[in-house]
């Protein structure tokens, strides 16, 4: 069933389209990741959503009832969509448990039991309740930030970035956290981050932006595998693209004739493919397929530049286990596994 | 300044700092002890008198008069330009009011006109305005300033998305409003309030035009008419123990945390209200306010200058009190400034407990009435140092006791501002370390200064109760020349000396609205 559909919805700031008409339906309890690099309008996108700013064009509809559009909209807080922002945004001068309690209309019994309760479906002590924001760590501010949006049942949970403020282990930790937390509320979410890692291992829905426009929508791994352009391709992971002409189902490119899914294409284009698709394995004594010319060790993987030999010289950079490799000028023979994608 | 110089934190030279360090410290402590100087008084005023004669004098009618007078006043002063205050900066600041700056700046313009000169202009206006009403209503007007100021700067610092994060919990915009924002005004608001009490409490000219006593009206008078010393005293000391008491409570109030934005970042701008057809009837507020607090004295200042003609500018005596006005000033500012920057320097260079504490005693010490500083520089030179009785050196300290906060507010925000790693630098690239100082944060720090100058210059410019009471023989500032007209009724003679006084203020305005500009970063 649809809970949030978004049709048309434009914002301009100024001459800058902030955005430019964009779509999106999101199902009951599913988990939306909006993707995209800075300034590609994802937070203006949830402002809208969450009612803190008003669309020029286009309508937000919620559970079927139109919430925005470019006459009227309903204000933010009849709106029942929790939001946590990239900072936590908590009340610098109220306590944990009176910052969880913000929203509720209840006896302060009442709200001690719930915030109590949330503070434990967030995983943090019973202890910090007393305590004032600025006496908590970032992922502590994070989390009683998610509990406080989710003290009222939200319709919908937008998270703004919420875990970017966060140091690397911390940030996986939280993110775990959560994710676990919405899943057992059903509670359904829009996450937005620049972080492609993060978006890929959040959603079951991946919406990638550019330019204040949704540029692909789908489930992360059809994202992943078959995005449409080499733009969105290079920005969701480690891509590999190679020049290739095309004839019925197949390719022929630098690493030799690669099997591709579209048997109607023909004709000049670029191929992808994701470096795991791609072995890599040391030859003593041979020619084999290319050669080392670069290489950067970084612990468990190396990253080398592996010229192909050939008429034309096309050289490429992946990691490979550094166990196998060992220095520039090193031959190797490369083995493909699957088929490349042709940008439609 | 070598003092500071040798003290510069360079590792060859560690062995040498405790010495100086020490140094500075010891002249911040003697300062400090200066400065308490008038607080030392009221004690020992009230052991000498002994508690038979205290008993006698403090719980007597008068004095019951005299503080009920005084708890009215603040009751109802503060109270009204906080909600004032609070209506104009939301107004100005997030609302879409038309001509939104220039309220802004007028709404700063009334502290360009001293206290005593809005009280002679309302007077002006309507002979018969006397009593509570009337000081109420031009303590509204001459002091709400202090409460605008801070609090539309509190206004720009805020940070938006709190507030969108309570409408996304479920809360109306009154009620963000009053659960959101004006928890995080609150500093603002003590700070501005607890200054127009103490105002309030100290202000002398503007009560006694209007014949409404006061302690510090009742203090003077007491003064002038018999030298009493013990009558004057016991009243001093009912003073500070108000000044205590709104101290206080301003501490209690205002709690001990400070409310710090977290989380990195910078905070989006504000979104404006919009106030649609309401933009007219909310411009009413702005521009009653400005009739009262600018157009009164414009007016009455105005009308007493043109029926006054070419007589009342006689030339001579606004040109000496004029001149003799400057050189007070001038001396007094330097001299606050200089006594201001052995602490303003600890306290950004070496802060410890000990900083603290002494920095608070300044604070404290300034929170004295004028009329009780000089009641006490009075009383110590003719009792104990009879040469300096009456002396610009006496004065000259008076002005340091009073007005060392304003210049340590700008010396210490500009010594902060120069990173130590500059004079460091400077040195690495093979300056002396007193040339390094010199080159680096004394050359940054220095319009700090300059403005810690100006703001201790003009606070003494408009300064009347001490000044009357300790200034030299044969000196007439402008303030005091323009009182002693006053008071022969002689309002179109004393004109001139008003519009002097508040031109010169303007200067003192404006950076007051720059620098409350600056710290919110615009």
């Amino acid at each position: 069933m649809t809970l949030l559909q978004l049709n048309f919805l434009n914002k301009h700031f100024g001459a800058v389209a902030a955005l430019d008409g964009v779509h999106l339906t999101a199902t009951s309890g599913s988990r939306t990741a909006i993707v995209g690099p800075s300034g590609c309008g994802k937070t203006t996108l949830l402002r809208l959503i969450a009612g803190f700013e008003t669309p020029d064009a286009g309508e937000i509809l919620l559970d079927g009832h139109r919430i925005a559009d470019a006459d009227a909209q309903v204000p933010a807080h009849l709106r029942n969509i929790g939001i946590v922002a990239q900072d936590g945004c908590l009340f610098p001068h109220l306590s944990v448990v009176d910052n969880i309690g913000f929203g509720l209309k209840a006896e302060r019994a009442v709200k001690l039991a719930r915030a109590s309760e949330l503070l434990d479906m967030v995983g943090l002590d019973q202890a910090m309740l007393a305590r004032k924001p600025d006496q908590l760590s970032g992922g502590q501010q994070q989390r009683v930030a998610l509990a406080r949006a989710l003290a009222r049942k939200p319709r919908l949970m937008l998270l703004d970035e919420p875990f970017s403020a966060l140091d690397t282990g911390l940030r996986a930790a939280t993110r775990k956290a959560v994710t676990e937390v919405l899943s057992t509320a059903g509670i359904t979410t829009i996450l937005v981050t620049h972080d492609q890692g993060e978006a890929l291992a959040f959603a079951d829905q991946l919406a990638v932006m550019r330019g204040g426009r949704f540029v692909q929508v789908g489930h992360p791994r059809e994202v992943y595998e078959r995005p449409v352009d080499a733009a969105t391709a290079v920005f969701l992971g480690e891509a590999v693209l190679l020049p290739a002409v095309v004839t019925a189902g197949r390719a022929q490119t630098p690493l030799g004739v690669l099997a591709v899914e579209d048997l109607e294409f023909r004709g000049q284009t670029t191929v992808l493919l994701r470096p795991e698709q791609i072995s890599v394995r040391r030859v003593e004594g041979g020619e084999g397929d290319g050669v080392i010319t670069d290489l950067v060790f970084g612990g468990s993987t190396c990253n080398v530049c592996l010229t192909l030999g050939g008429t034309e010289a096309f050289s490429f950079r992946i990691d490979v286990p550094s166990r196998d490799i060992r220095s520039a000028g090193d031959r190797v023979a490369i083995g493909v596994d699957g088929p490349a994608h042709i940008f439609p | 300044m070598s003092s500071i110089a040798d003290t510069s934190v360079l590792p060859a030279q560690r062995r040498r700092l405790p010495a100086a360090s020490s140094w500075t410290m010891t002249t911040a402590v003697s300062v400090a002890l200066l400065a308490l100087m008038p607080l030392g008084f009221v004690l020992w005023a009230t052991v000498a008198t002994g508690w038979e004669t205290a008993q006698q004098l403090i719980f007597r009618s008068r004095v019951g008069e005299l503080m009920i007078n005084t708890i009215l006043l603040v009751v109802f002063t503060i109270p009204i330009c906080t909600l004032l205050s609070v209506a104009l900066a939301w107004l100005t600041e997030r609302s879409d009011l038309p001509g939104a700056r220039l309220w802004s700046w007028l709404c700063v313009a009334p502290l360009a006109v001293p206290a005593f000169v809005h009280s002679y202009a309302w007077v002006g206006l309507w002979p018969g305005i006397h009593g509570l009403g009337a000081g109420i209503a031009i303590s509204v007007v001459a002091y709400f300033p202090f409460v605008y100021l801070p609090v539309s700067a509190a206004f720009r610092l805020l940070d938006p998305a709190l507030e969108d994060q309570a409408a996304s919990l479920g809360l109306a915009p009154l009620a963000v409003f009053r659960r959101v924002v004006l928890p995080q005004l609150r500093l603002a608001l003590c700070g501005g309030a607890l200054l127009i009490g103490l105002h309030l409490l100290a202000e002398y000219g503007l009560y006694a035009m209007i014949r409404f006593d006061t302690f510090t009206t009742a203090i003077i008078d007491q003064f002038q008419s018999t030298y009493n010393g013990v009558a004057a005293y016991m009243l001093a000391v009912v003073l500070v123990v108000c000044c205590f008491v709104l101290l206080g409570l301003e501490a209690a109030v205002r709690g001990r945390r400070r409310y710090a934005r977290l989380g990195p970042g910078v905070a989006r701008q504000a979104k404006v209200a919009r106030l649609g057809r309401w933009a007219y009837p909310c411009l009413l507020l702005p521009l009653v306010t400005s009739a009262f607090s600018l157009g009164i004295p414009a007016f009455t200042l105005g009308r007493w200058l043109v029926g006054g003609g070419t007589s009342i500018w006689r030339m001579d005596e606004i040109g000496l009190a004029l001149s003799q006005t400057l050189v007070i000033c001038l001396v007094g500012g330097l001299a606050t400034t200089t006594a201001a920057v052995p602490i303003a320097w600890l306290s950004v260079r070496r802060p410890t407990r000990a900083s603290r504490l002494l920095e608070a005693c300044y604070y404290l010490a300034s929170s004295m009435p004028g009329v009780v500083v000089a009641l006490a520089l009075v009383t110590i030179t003719v009792r104990l140092l009879l040469p300096l009785y009456q002396t610009l050196a006496t004065i000259v300290l008076a002005y340091v006791i009073m007005f060392l906060p304003r210049a340590l507010v700008s010396l210490r925000a500009s010594i902060a501002q120069v990173p130590m790693e500059l004079e460091q630098a400077a040195a690495s690239l093979g300056r002396s370390p007193a040339n390094a100082l010199w080159s680096t944060t004394v050359r940054l720090a220095a319009p700090g200064a300059a403005a810690g100058v100006a703001l201790a210059s003009l606070g003494i410019m408009n300064e009347l109760t001490a000044t009357q009471m300790l200034a030299p023989n044969g000196t007439r500032t402008l303030a005091m020349a323009f009182w002693a007209l006053t008071g022969e009724i002689d309002y179109a003679g004393a004109a001139p000396y008003a519009v002097l006084m508040v031109l010169f203020s303007l200067p003192l305005t404006w950076l007051l609205h720059h620098q409350s500009k600056k710290i919110a970063g615009r």
